[in-house]
């Protein structure tokens, strides 16, 4: 998979209430909760980001609660992948369990807003190209590509409860 | 090679008779637990798979418990997905107001979560249950929906870490000083991805309330679950509840650890988790003058008998200071009753307490005590990130409800023992 895309760059341990606030937890609407996705954190996020942009963040991105609001409304505001140098497990997850992709990358700290990025899932490779560097990220897990795959966990248990 | 208490449950569930850790499994779920903010999700994944009969409608928990009693129409709408889908399938354990508390509180009181059980929630604080030695953790709503056709989830088996737990507790200690000295150690991502085991002469002194405030917060050290293996205290709070048969674990003594902590208890003082972060965690006497605008009691972490009690010996026959608003959530019914059978009501309306039907409410900044800009609470919940309460500029600090109480009366956070009360 190739994706093409500016970055939004934050910072460590930025959890679920950062990404939906949990005001706004009273709808699961996608297109009504990616119009408040980041914005305690970076209220301009809403309006600035475009089809195919990448979030990038450092350590345990989506730490807090379990609310799937969180990798919805990324998903919904147009975002193709977020890139962090680690997950909080839950975010992990749930980002699988509904096909949004989520890169772990050491190096995500290098990348800053406004950067273009190249990211090239089979070489395993971000290159950066307004920095002119290039970046390893860590391979996905063979049972998270299924997931994405069938589309998601509720497509691949389907497939299970039929096949047993 | 030896197995953790979390990995012995796994491959019992697994239907092996051993996993390790990093392994994926696919295993069968006892209970799976969803709210009013994320079973409307799984709901509706569940009615596209266009499925009409559910796993096992007794194994399947809803709880609105979080913007209940409805707070506006979107809430309302949310919370009558559950209602519909509970009459359509007949769900044994659906809890409607006048009957639901906070589902952590709940569950365990009403013995629906039992010893070595595995539970699934699409709520980060599902760990809670570990404290009856269940393996329990938070999934997101994909998750629920997908249990409700098959039963089942798959999990990547932790790495377990070991907290030992030795020595006597000092004055106005419990499990949320315990566990925020902990994090406050550790980190918010001190524990991801692993299990939190929670072992030591000390146990057998906590109360099961004590010990639900400790895995609870397993999360906010970014655990996948925490653990506390049953003990006597454990059986007798289970034995009288239990309506099913439940089975004990332990943990093999050659069983693999990543990471072990003794924690001595002469060293932990009540704890104050500063703004933002569960980790900003300071002792009581360390806090400084921070004045403060409202209290809040309650929540999975603190909304228990024990907790009310804590708050009831410190309020009594005292007032709250002026300008500060403090809020008590007993966070079941039962609790809610008991409180008044036992006058702690009386002594909460004395003070000056606004005491409330049990829901989660403010502890995520839901409804019933949100924050202004620029104001400051002291909770007794388990987060205090930004706009966890309402605004952004707002501020909160966790502490134990003996501390919260105390704080409330006082005007700033502060200790019972500045009050002249002494600790047992
Ligand atoms: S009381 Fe707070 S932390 Fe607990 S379930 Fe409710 S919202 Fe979540």
């Amino acid at each position: 998979m190739i994706l093409n895309g500016r970055a939004f760059k934050y910072g460590d341990d930025i959890n679920t209430d950062l990404i939906i606030p949990a005001r706004y937890l009273n709808t699961s609407d996608p297109k009504e909760l990616a119009k408040h996705c980041m914005e305690d954190e970076d209220p301009d996020f809403p309006k600035k980001v475009k089809e195919g942009d990448f979030i990038v963040a450092g350590k345990n991105f989506g730490c807090g609660s379990s609310r799937e609001h969180a990798p919805i409304s990324i998903k919904a505001s147009g975002v193709s992948a977020v890139i962090a140098k680690s997950f909080a497990r839950i975010f992990y997850r749930n980002a699988f369990n509904m096909g949004l992709l989520i890169l772990e990358c050491n190096e995500a700290d290098e990348i800053k807003t406004g950067d273009e990025l190249l990211v090239d899932t089979d070489k395993g490779e971000i290159l950066n190209k307004t920095q002119g560097k290039t970046y390893k990220i860590m391979p996905v897990p063979e049972f998270m590509v299924e997931l994405l795959k069938a589309g998601g966990l509720i497509e691949f248990m389907k497939k299970r409860s039929t096949n047993k | 090679m030896g197995m953790t208490i979390t990995e012995k449950i796994l491959a019992d569930h697994a239907g092996k008779k051993e996993v390790v850790a990093g392994e994926l499994i696919m295993a069968k779920v006892d209970l799976c637990l969803a709210n009013d903010v994320t079973a409307p999700i799984a709901i509706k994944e569940f009615e596209k798979t266009g499925l009409n009969k559910v796993f096992d409608n007794e194994r399947i928990a809803l709880v609105p418990d979080h913007f209940t009693p409805n707070k506006d129409i979107n809430s309302a709408e949310q919370a009558k997905l559950l209602r519909d889908f509970a009459r359509k399938y007949n769900i044994k354990h659906y809890f409607e107001v006048g009957e639901m508390g906070v589902e952590h509180a709940l569950l365990p009181e009403k013995g629906i979560v039992l010893p070595g059980d595995l539970v699934i929630g699409a709520d980060s604080h599902t760990c809670t249950y570990g404290a009856l030695g269940a393996f329990a953790t938070g999934v997101g709503s994909s998750d629920i929906a997908a249990c409700y056709m098959t039963g089942e989830a798959w999990f990547k088996v932790p790495e377990s870490m070991k907290f030992v737990i030795k020595g006597k507790k000092r004055p106005f200690v419990y499990g949320k000083d315990i566990i925020l000295y902990i994090i406050g150690r550790i980190g918010v991502d001190g524990a991801l991805y692993r299990a939190m085991e929670f072992t030591g002469e000390a146990i057998k002194d906590l109360s099961m309330d004590s010990r639900f405030s400790i895995t609870n917060m397993a999360i906010e050290a970014g655990g996948k679950n925490g653990i506390i293996p049953a003990d006597e205290v454990t059986i007798s709070y289970v034995k009288e509840r239990a309506t099913r048969d439940f089975k004990i674990y332990q943990s093999d003594k050659d069983a693999k650890y990543v990471f072990e902590m003794e924690i001595d208890l002469k060293d932990v003082e009540p704890q104050v988790a500063f703004p933002h972060l569960p980790e900003n965690t300071r002792p009581v006497s360390m806090a400084g003058n921070v004045t403060i605008d409202q209290v809040v009691i309650g929540s999975c972490t603190n909304g228990r008998m024990e907790d009310m009690r804590v708050a009831a010996k410190i309020l009594k026959g005292r007032k709250v200071a002026p300008y500060v608003r403090l809020i008590i959530i007993p966070a079941t019914q039962q609790i809610y009753r008991d409180c008044i059978k036992e006058g702690l009501t009386e002594i909460f309306l004395d003070a000056g307490a606004a005491v409330s039907t049990p829901t989660c409410g403010p502890c995520l900044g839901g409804h019933m005590g949100i924050l202004a800009k620029g104001e400051r609470a002291i909770a007794t919940t388990n987060r205090n990130f930004v706009g966890r309460m309402g605004h952004p500029e707002s501020e909160v600090y966790l502490s134990n409800p003996a501390v919260a109480a105390a704080s409330a009366v006082l005007g700033r956070i502060g200790s019972p023992e500045e009050l002249g009360i002494k600790g047992e």
